[in-house]
Parts: structure tokens; sequence; C-alpha cells
């Protein structure tokens, strides 16, 4: 009863490069250059360190070390020289927050209008936790969630409110 | 602990636990009640039958009913932010130290000063109101409204805020049941074995429904169903939670208790469920309708069911002698639970020519007298039932006996709770044999595919003797809307129809005999189903009386519609985590920290917080801002402009997209170079604008308003996705991957040269309208020199994690230079100083760019913009159109913002005719006086003429018409 239904924490570190290009023209050659396969809709790929997620038909996000990303960015362009693309570093627009613990889907429930506990691992889903933009995924022990940088605040203290102890969504 | 209250019987109460009591308070009396107990049943138990006045009359009522729908039984409960009024007694759960207070009663509940209108009744008829208090016409507004109003609403808003917490939480499921009776629990199984997830919800605390009080082996028919159903993964099965409405494409709301009245558990006390579902099957049960006869809101006369349901579930005795009066067999069940509980029945009053089936035998077995084909003609007693005169059902109400009683056990039949149904469109028929509206099986509601997603299970559909088994024959119910069948006016004026608005017999019929032939209409006149139970037990016997009335069948007369919610929702479920700090999300710049540690007053600018000024000491704002300007005019100041709109647009077709977003050429613009925009809806008005950047060839950086970058982006989007989905464009908002930073003021250059760093920021190398990459002080930046204020100014974009940094090291560097940060406001009044535009100001939604005199940024080349052609409508280019000029005011004063120049004469509608407004008003702290901007009729051509603003004091203020740049015309400065 004491302990809250999920551990919120603040992820920073994340690098994050959105990629805009036709897909079908230009998957195997951001395939290359990220070494992780094009994911399906609403899939991501990974490696274990990096991840790759659609965003949408003519988009992708690649997640990586912070450090990783020029580097990334760099192999990103020459994966696309001579077609009609765009590379943009995204990952100061973010806010990263890990959900974890037995209740963590319970948290996201609360907030994000997603079928969390049937959410399978490997799927990224764009949405809104209460009133700001969000995409969440499951990662580790719980789900990892970003939305703009600007609600980080917002964002915490709507986590931590739907994690107060007790709250479980577990029929009682 | 041994004694028990005067009501409460000796055994029984498969709900309480007797071995705990909980005291609460009554009005101020101090009493106690049981674990398990509701507030209804916890009153009775300690004799406390009078529970509310009416909401009319003030008329003393006690529970009618033992469920949702009660009518009378509201309280306000609790103190402080915790009170709440209308509480309903008999689905409240009794909890230790509650406070309740009675409603719509002064001075107090037993002696209301009120009931006064109680004797005024025959002159407070139906549209009393309406008819009384329309002339004369004046009157309404100021001394009938305010009357009305006063004594209007029931029960008492609570003033303080709400300190508890509250929730929502999304759920999936394939099939939702709501009910957790025999018939819901068994069509919970039937669903699980047909696979997918299945969620059942039962609105009180308790499952079974009415199983184990009406049937033998009820109980264990329902631990069966239960003990089945919590054995299967697939089934969700939730307690207290009340599925309050049914919207489209599976879209079910319910409000789960889980700490209701009970704060000391620390946990949320209410969650609204918001539930997608496929199928979603009712099984809602029926509600027992009311019997009209004189006097049936008298204290102690209740509903058949509610007087077993609290002697089988409470052990609380209602009244020692029960009188039942039915059109049905199944009120039979109350007399015999009655005599079972050990209380006296002396009669069972039956309205039907005959009884017979297992129920009447049992009750003449039990040496119940049966009177059959009989009535009540008039209750006796007013503030309690002390008796019941008898009559001939089929004659006009003359007495053939009188039975002492304390309590009067009626029903009239059931009507199934077609409610949730009902809201996403299922329709009913009428089902004549059984005299109840039912689920039309045919015209159920539809889901996203066509076909019905809802079905109706149980009581709720007609069925009901639905008991998997357990049922006994019963006779068929007769119809009685009015008892006895003749009764005359004085009779029938005293029969309830809605009690808790006051609404009789008489009252419907007097609407119908006006003209109210539609059940909308008479619901409205007559104000019946309209207070806070919705109607559950006065519908049916209104449309019925109605229907008499206008001489039709019930089936011609309708129903009224069933709106969600079922039961009343907390406004605070519906805002949920929405409160406080979380009210809405507040968005935050990378260095909104510094400007909060640094004495900031703030600005809400959408969900932004900006700067509006850091005043110091004893500084108002205003002093503040002067001080900011003064600063920024004289040396150096930083803007934190991180919440501009930052949109990268790229592509082989960008230069040709940007051309049809701006009014003006950008695809020449040279890289490098940086250029004034204005964006326009098709509609040819100003939408947006500011300065774009060309990165590369096939690159350009479009800044926007701060308000309008989402928008903006959307706006690029679909262009793109919708009309030009074939140009290879994309675009990417990178609003808040940056950092931006405004360095403005003669001695920028100055400071910025003391920082290292790898971009030459001499006139030279970085003019006015020109960019540059590079870093400062190993920050990697791009540097724009750009300029709002009017002065030299250079805005930097750096990572927005480094933001601080560089505004950090900006003001350690410049601490000599009197470096100042200023807000939004210096910012404001700087622009209007140099007469720029302000999208907002002197934009909107209705001003075209030629109004503002920037016809300079309209390009004449292009064959298309978007607003182009809307701009060559007729009264685009109608020479009348109010246009942008200075305004210099004559006596120094600042004209206010908004205030508008009167032109000779009057329109047509009387009015004083106006030509021009102002748009910008402001002291300029830099000239020392007083400037402003205004759209005024043929402006620029009137130079030097003197308008005339009037001041709602009477007072007119009068401002010459001028240039709007104030300062620095040749703009000398921002080259510098």
């Amino acid at each position: 009863m004491a302990n809250p239904l999920a551990t919120i924490t603040r992820q920073t570190g994340l690098g994050m490069i959105t990629i805009r290009a036709d897909l079908d023209r230009a998957g195997d050659a951001i395939a290359e250059g990220v070494g992780l396969a094009i994911p399906d809709t609403a899939g991501m790929t990974g490696d274990g360190t990096r991840i790759l997620a659609w965003m949408s038909p003519d988009e992708l996000m690649l997640m990586l070390p912070a450090a990783e990303t020029p580097g990334a960015m760099t192999a990103l362009e020459q994966a696309l020289t001579g077609e009609h693309g765009l590379i943009v570093d995204m990952s100061d627009a973010r806010a990263v927050f890990d959900v974890t613990g037995p209740d963590a889907a319970d948290v996201i429930s609360k907030l994000v209008p997603v079928d969390a506990a049937a959410m399978p691992t490997g799927h990224l889903r764009r949405s809104r936790a209460a009133q700001t933009a969000i995409a969440v995924w499951r990662h580790g022990d719980g789900f990892r969630l970003f939305g703009f940088r600007s609600t980080a605040d917002y964002l915490e203290l709507i986590l931590q409110n739907a994690a107060i102890a007790g709250s479980q969504l577990a029929p009682r | 602990m041994t004694h028990m209250p005067p009501f409460r019987l000796p055994a029984g109460g498969r709900l309480i636990d007797r071995a705990l009591q909980v005291p609460f308070r009554f009005d101020g009396r101090h009493l106690r009640g049981l674990t398990g107990d509701t507030l209804a049943s916890a009153l009775l138990a300690n004799g406390q039958m009078l529970m509310g006045r009416s909401f009319k009359y003030h008329r003393p009522r006690g529970p009618l009913a033992s469920g949702a729908e009660e009518p009378n039984a509201l309280f306000g409960l609790g103190q402080g932010g915790r009170f709440e009024p209308n509480q309903r007694a008999t689905t409240t759960a009794l909890t230790n130290g509650m406070i309740l207070r009675s409603q719509n009663c002064w001075p107090s509940l037993e002696a209301d000063i009120g009931s006064v209108n109680n004797w005024l009744s025959p002159f407070l008829p139906a549209g009393f109101y309406y008819k009384t208090f329309i002339h004369p016409r004046p009157f309404w507004k100021h001394v009938f409204e305010p009357v009305i109003r006063h004594s209007a609403g029931l029960g008492r808003a609570p003033t303080d805020p709400d300190p508890d917490r509250y929730e929502q939480a999304y759920s999936f499921a394939d099939t939702v049941v709501v009910g957790g009776g025999i018939a819901g629990l068994t069509a919970a199984r039937d669903a699980a074995d047909a696979g997918g997830q299945v969620l059942v919800l039962e609105q009180t605390a308790h499952w079974g429904g009415r199983t184990p009080n009406d049937h033998d082996g009820g109980q264990m028919a329902i631990d069966a169903l239960l003990a089945d159903l919590r054995a299967r993964d697939n089934v969700t099965m939730r307690r207290n939670t009340m599925a309050t409405g049914l919207y489209d494409h599976g879209y079910l709301i319910a409000r789960e208790a889980l700490a209701d009245h009970d704060p000391n558990q620390g946990i949320p006390r209410q969650r609204l469920w918001r539930i997608r579902t496929g199928q979603v099957i009712t099984a809602t049960g029926a509600l027992e309708r009311p019997l009209s006869f004189a006097c049936n809101d008298v204290p102690g006369v209740m509903l058949a069911s509610s007087v077993r349901d609290f002697i089988a579930d409470f052990g609380v005795a209602p009244g020692q002698r029960i009188v039942v009066v039915t059109n049905n067999d199944d009120a039979y069940r109350t007399a015999l639970t009655a005599v079972a509980a050990g209380l006296d029945v002396p009669a069972i009053i039956d309205a039907r020519p005959q009884a017979i089936g297992d129920l009447p035998d049992a009750a003449r077995r039990a040496g119940i007298t049966v009177l059959t084909g009989s009535g009540i003609a008039k209750v006796k007693g007013s503030r309690n039932v002390e008796g019941v005169v008898i009559c001939d059902q089929s004659g006009d109400g003359t007495p053939t006996q009188t039975i002492e009683c304390d309590v009067v056990a009626m029903s009239g039949g059931w009507s199934p709770v077609v409610h949730l149904y009902s809201h996403c469109g299922g329709k009913l028929v009428w089902d004549d044999a059984q005299a109840m509206f039912r689920p039309d099986p045919d015209r159920p509601p539809l889901g996203a595919d066509g076909t019905g997603n809802v079905t109706v299970v149980g009581a709720a559909n007609g069925d009901l003797r639905c008991a998997t088994g357990l049922e006994q024959t019963e006779g068929a119910t007769q119809p009685v809307w009015v008892m006895p069948a003749n009764a005359p006016y004085k009779l029938r004026a005293k029969m309830w129809l809605d009690f808790q608005n006051d609404v009789k017999v008489t009252d419907v019929e007097l609407a119908a005999r006006e003209g109210y032939a539609s059940v909308e209409h008479t619901k409205r006149y007559t104000t019946l189903g309209m207070a806070t139970d919705q109607g559950k037990l006065s519908n049916i016997n209104g449309l019925a009386v109605l229907s008499n009335a206008l001489n039709q069948p019930i089936q011609a007369t309708g129903t009224t519609t069933f709106r969600p919610p079922y039961t009343p929702l907390t406004l605070a479920t519906i805002a949920a985590e929405a409160k406080g700090d979380a009210f809405q999300p507040l968005r935050k710049t990378p260095m909104h920290d510094w400007h909060e540690n640094h004495g900031v007053s703030w600005e809400p600018v959408g969900h932004w917080r900006r700067a509006y000024c850091y005043p110091r000491g004893a500084e108002d704002r205003h002093a503040a801002v002067n001080r900011e300007i003064m600063a920024v005019r004289n040396a150096v100041g930083t803007l934190d402009a991180s919440t501009l709109g930052k949109i990268i647009v790229k592509g082989p077709d960008a230069g040709r997209f940007m051309d049809m977003l701006y009014t003006n050429m950008m695809s020449t613009l040279p890289v490098g170079k940086c250029r004034y925009g204005l964006m326009c809806s098709e509609n040819g008005f100003l939408m947006d604008d500011g300065v774009v950047a060309r990165l590369s060839d096939d690159t350009w950086l479009c800044h926007t308003t701060t308000g309008g970058a989402d928008h903006i982006h959307g706006h690029m989007e679909d262009w793109l996705q919708c009309e030009w989905w074939d140009w290879q464009v994309y675009t990417a908002n990178v609003t808040e991957q940056y950092a931006q930073i405004a360095v403005a003021g003669p001695k920028a250059r100055e400071l910025l040269d003391r920082m290292s760093g790898s971009i030459d920021l001499s006139q030279d190398a970085l003019p006015f309208m020109t960019w540059a990459q590079g870093d400062i002080t190993g920050i990697p930046a791009r540097v724009f020199r750009i300029s709002f204020s009017g002065e030299l100014s250079y805005e930097i974009a750096v990572p927005a994690n480094r933001g601080l940094e560089l505004w950090e090291q900006l003001h350690h560097a410049g601490h000599d230079l009197n470096i100042t940060p200023y807000g939004t406001e210096a910012m404001h009044i700087m622009r209007a100083e140099k007469g720029f535009i302000m999208i907002g100001d002197e934009t909107d939604g209705t001003i075209i760019p030629q109004d503002l005199g920037l016809d300079w940024a309209i390009s004449k080349k292009k064959t298309d913009y978007i607003g182009k052609r809307a701009q060559s409508r007729s009264h685009m280019t109608d020479g009348n159109r109010w246009k942008l000029v200075g305004l210099e005011s004559l006596n120094g004063d600042v004209i206010p913002d908004g205030a508008y120049a009167v032109d000779q004469g009057l329109n047509p509608n009387g009015q004083r005719r106006v030509q021009g407004r102002v748009t910008s008003s402001y002291h300029s702290p830099t000239l020392d006086r007083p400037i402003a901007m205004g759209l005024v009729k043929h402006g620029p051509g009137r130079m030097g003429q003197v308008l005339d603003f009037p001041m709602p004091s009477g007072e007119v203020m009068q401002a010459r018409i001028v240039d709007p740049v104030f300062f620095d015309k040749e703009g000398g400065r921002l080259n510098g």
C-alpha cells in the first residue's frame, strides 16, 4: 500500500533523429545507414543500443546514445544522397521518462488512451498523456515514454499522480 | 453494542455486520448504524422516516426506493471542501463519522417554513411561472427571475475547493456486461465461453441484483456463477462501478467509487472509466413503478421491493404494520418477507379482479388477507402514514374500509431500465401484455459496421421473471395508471407522479388540456422527470396519464429522450487529473528556472509561460518594462525567444512550396540570408508572420509566432498532404529543439565579441538580415542578424539543452555593459515604437496585409500564393477598408487599446458611426510620450487629421493621425 504503482524516472542522454523519406524507395539505404531493419507499421527494430521506430508512413525515428548522434546524422545524410529526405536532430526537443514496476501498465492506462496491458513489445504508440502529445512503448520492466521537453514537469507530475500508492486498477 | 435502534430487526440483513457499529451525525444528532448500511437503512433503523422535503411544495418525504431511482432521500454530505449536496441516501454507503445535513428546508427538516407552499399548491399548478410572470415584460429580468433564482435549486453548492483526488482510466474489452445480477452474470459466462475479454460492471457493492432477495436458492445460484467467472482469466469483474453513458462506436463511460466519502483511505475517491468495447450487453434490470393513489407521497409509502430490501438486506423494518398494494404478483414477496421477519401485514390490496398462483397462495397460507379488485382511495396521515382508506379499484374512491398501518408497500409493475440501450439510438417497443416499454430487438444501437452492438438481457429486456430456473409462476400484471380508476379531481390532485419536482396527475392532465400534446413539451411545462432523479420512477406513469388525457395509446405518446449520465457524475471525475498544478500542461523554455530565480513576472502565452518583465526591488511592472526598454536602447538586453516557432521545409519542391505559403518571394532568397514574410489563409487574411532563413539550396527555416508554431506546421502539412501531395517537400517542427536568445542593443556586438567563437559577427561579414553558423563559446549555434526591437540585434539559436548555459554566459560577460534581461512587454513596446505589426494586435482574423501597409511584402510577380485570389475580391480591394496609421494622443495620455474613433452621424441601428480603432497603445519610454497604432478609414491619406475617441466616462480623447513608425525610421540602429 505504501509503494507507488511504478517508479517514474526521467532519462537523459538519449539521442533522437527524425528521418523523413519515401521508405519504399529509400528504406534499404536507411537500413544500411543505421544498421537496423526498417520497422513495420507502428513497429520498432533494435539492436540493444539503437532503436529504429516507425512514426508515420514516411517518417522514422532513430533513438541511440546521444554521443552517437553526430555520426549517425552523417551516415544518414550519406545514405540519402540523391534521395529526397529530411534528417533532423531532435534529441533536445524531447523529455524521456521510464515508468517501471509491476503496475506500470496501470499508470499508462490512466493517462494514455491505449490498451497498455495488451501492448506488445516492439510496438510504439504515438498518442497523448492527459493533455500533451507523447509516444510510448514497452521497455524493460515497464514502459518508456517521451513528450515535448517543454512539458517535462507536467509529464512528471501527472505520471507521479497516476502512480499514487493504493490506486491499482485491479478490481477490488 | 447490546443496544439496537428501535427499527433494527433482531435477525437478518445479509449485507450488514452487526458486530461493527458506525457512528454518524444527522442534523446534529449522534446516531449509529452498522457496517454495510446505506444512509437510508441506517436512518430507518433509527426510526427516521422523514428524510427530505420536496422541491416545490416542501412536503415531508421519506425514502421511496432502495436504489439509484430514489427521488426523495437526498442529503448534503460532509463538510468544507468535501461537502456535497444531493447525495442519494439509498446508494451511499455509511462511513464512520459521516455528517449528513437535510436539504431544502428551513429552519429544520421537522418544521419547514417553506411548506407554506403546500397550502398554496392549488395556486401553483403546472405552468404557473410561465403564465404569471410573463407580464409586464421588464419584470421578468429584474424582479421575478432574481426571486425565483434565489429559491431555486436543490441543496447548496459547495464553496470550498474539493481536496480529494480523482482519476480516469482507459479500458478495452470485447464485451462489456452492464449489471451484475443473474442475467448479467449468466450473459458474462456465455460471452466468456465465446471468447474475448469480458468486463462485468455492477453499480452496487454486491453481486446478484434482486435474485438473492427474490428467489429461494438465489444466493447459491449467484455464488456458483461468481465462482465460475472468477476462475476465468478473460473475465474482469468490477463492483461499485456505475455505467453512466453509452456513446458511438462502443464508447462506454463508467464511474468507479473507490473511496467515496472516505478520505482517510488516501487513494483517489472516484475513477472515471473510458471504455472501448465491441459489444455491450445491458443487464440493467427493471425499476418498480409507484402507484398513483391520493397522498402516495406521505413518508412511509414505499415501493414494495424497497420494503423487502430494507428487511432482507439490512435487517431494518421500515414499519411494524405494512399494507401491500399491488397490480402484480411480485409484491406478494414483500408481504411474505415482512411476515417472515415478524412484522404485521394486515392486508394485501390487489387491484386485479383475482389473484391466483404460487405467490398469492403462499400469502393466503401465511394468513394474510388479500383484497382483490381493490385500491387505496387515500393515505391517512401527513408526516407519516397512519392508515389507508380502501375502495373498489373500478369505482370513484368511495371508502369501503380503513386499515391502520405505518407503511404502505406499493407496486405498480416494473419498467425495464433501458437508459444505456437508448443513449446511443436503441429504439423501444410498447409491450401491451406487460405494460412496459422494452428494447425493440429489431432496432438496437448500431456499431461502426452497421450491425447492432448492444444486446439486452433479463429484466432489462422485459423478461421480469428471469432467474435461470428459480422462477415461480406469476400471474399477469394489470396496468393501473390511476387508483381508483374513476378517481375524481380532488383525489387526482393528490396523486404524485414526480416526487422530487412535485408533479401530480392533475398537472399532466392540465398540460394536455392546454395543448401540450408532445411528451417533450409536457415534460418541460410540468417539469415531470426533470429533477435530479431524471424521472426514473415518474416517466412511465406520467406518459400513461398523458396518453389517457390525450385519449391515445401509450406508444403513440412515446417516451422522452434518455440522456446520459444515468446517475449524476461528479464534475471532479470529469476533470480528473486536470487540477492544481496539472490543470493544464505548462510549457517551460530551457531558461524558465533562470527567469523564475530572477524575479520574473510571467505572462501566459498559449500553454507557455513567457517573461513579461523582471521587476527589481520595489519596482512595479510598468517601471520594470521602462527600465528594460531603456537598457536595450542604450546598452544591451536579452530576450528568451525560444517559444518562437521554428519549422524546417526541405525538398526539391520546397522553393515552390515556400512561394505558395508566403505572400512574398522566398524561392529567390539566397542561402545565408533572411527575409521577413507574411502567411495568409486561403481567405486572404493575415495569419502569421516571421523571418525565413535559407539554410541550403533545398532547405528553408521558417520562424513563426509563438502561438502559430503548431498551427502553421499543421497548415503546411495540410496543404502538402491534401492538395500538393505530389510535391517533394518534407517539413519538421523543430521549435523545441532550440533555445533562442535575442541579444539586442547598441552594445550587442561588443558583448558577443567578448565571447570566443567561430562566427564573424562584424557588419561586413554578417549584415542585417543574414545568418551564420558556427559556435559560441563552444556551443553549436546559428546566429540570425534580425531585429524586432529596431536595435542592432542577433538572435542566437542553440540546442535546447545548452540554452541556459549560453544565457548565463551572456549575462556573465555583459555584466559591466548593464546587460538586462527583457520580457515580452518591452519587446511589444519596442516593436510598436518601430511601427512593426504584431499578429493578434494589428490582426484579428479579418485583416489582410494590404490593410497594414504591407504591400511591399506581397509579390506582384508571383502567379499565385495562398490567399491571393481572395485578396482580389471586391471587398478586399475596397478603398474604404480601414488601414494602419500611427496615432498621437493630443493630451499626452495613453489612449486605451481597442478604443473606437467616431465618425459623423448614426448608423441604421441608431448607433454612432465609427471610422477606426486603436490596435496597439503604449507609453513609449524611448520617446517619453504615448504612441499608438490603429486602423482608420482612408487613414494613410489623412495624415495630420485629428480623431475623436469617446471614453466610457463621457470624456473624449483626441489623437492625430501620424506615420506608424515613431522611432528611427531610417533604420540606422538596426543596421548599425
